[in-house]
């Protein structure tokens, strides 16, 4: 599954990071700890968070996730988009709490 | 191949630039190899802790055929109990850090956990020396 067929299937918005979208999701990973993320998350996956900085794209980048998904509505800080632009790793977001959209999200990916 | 990066303390914006080199160097030499990812995890974390913790750092890469190693000295307060740094979950991180996410005691147990020897050194009011090596060749 590439990060395109989630933005369809559950119905989220494309921030930024267009040029990312035929990325292959291999998987997700929910945190707001960075240093979690750093540590746990794996390639490919999906990072849900609500954390809207720009540090949140470096880690994407460097970890080789493949978006993420921001939840509650949130909208990313103007430095995140940009760099989600130039690393072609997609922002999605969702009004969506993240108890329901990682469900969702692992409904699809199981 | 050496390369040296300045870390600015405070500067949130700009962490991870060093491990984001780090990351494309060595993926022209060696390609898509385990060590990058874990090489890069334990630098990114060196970074915040420069500026999150001290005040001024720099990054020190030497990359040779069967290892690299990377020196962050920095000058800041220091560690005055490593042991008790090393564990996981322990932080002294402000809470404005740990709005953003860092300060969940992970990084310097992350460190360890993704290089192959890790070499810590503190004094305290004076700054804190990180040694991280990572083998290349495996057996
Ligand atoms: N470079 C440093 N200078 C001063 N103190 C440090 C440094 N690196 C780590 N520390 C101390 O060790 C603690 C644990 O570090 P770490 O495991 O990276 O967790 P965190 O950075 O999330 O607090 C820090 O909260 C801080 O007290
Ligand atoms: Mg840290």
């Amino acid at each position: 599954m590439k990060v395109l067929d989630i933005l369809d299937k559950l119905g989220l918005e494309l921030v930024s990071g267009k040029s990312g979208l035929d990325r292959e999701i291999t998987g997700g990973y929910v945190s707001d700890l960075l240093s979690d993320v750093m540590g746990n998350s794996k390639e490919g996956q999906v990072w849900v968070t609500l954390q809207t900085h720009k540090n949140v794209m470096a880690i994407a980048s460097l970890k080789d996730l493949a978006a993420v998904i921001l939840v509650n509505g949130f909208k990313p800080d103007d430095d995140m988009a940009k760099q989600s632009e130039e690393e072609g790793v997609p922002v999605l977001r969702t009004k969506e709490r993240t108890y329901e959209i990682a469900g969702k999200l692992y409904e699809l990916l199981k | 191949m050496h390369f040296e990066f300045d870390i600015e303390a405070g500067d949130f914006s700009k962490v991870g630039y060093a491990s984001s080199q780090l990351k494309k160097i060595m993926k022209q030499l060696v390609g898509d190899h385990k060590i990058v990812k874990r090489v890069v995890v334990a630098l990114y974390e060196a970074e915040v802790n420069v500026v999150a913790h001290a005040y001024s750092g720099k990054v020190i890469i030497d990359i040779n055929t069967d290892k690299i190693e990377i020196k962050v000295n920095d000058k800041g307060p220091g560690i005055p109990d490593i042991q008790l740094a090393m564990q996981e979950g322990y932080s002294t991180a402000s809470e404005q850090v740990r709005e953003m996410g860092f300060g969940a005691g992970m990084g310097l147990a992350n460190i360890k956990n993704n290089t192959d020897e890790f070499y810590i050194k503190s004094e305290v009011g004076v700054g804190t020396s990180l040694t991280i090596i990572a083998n290349l060749i495996t057996e």
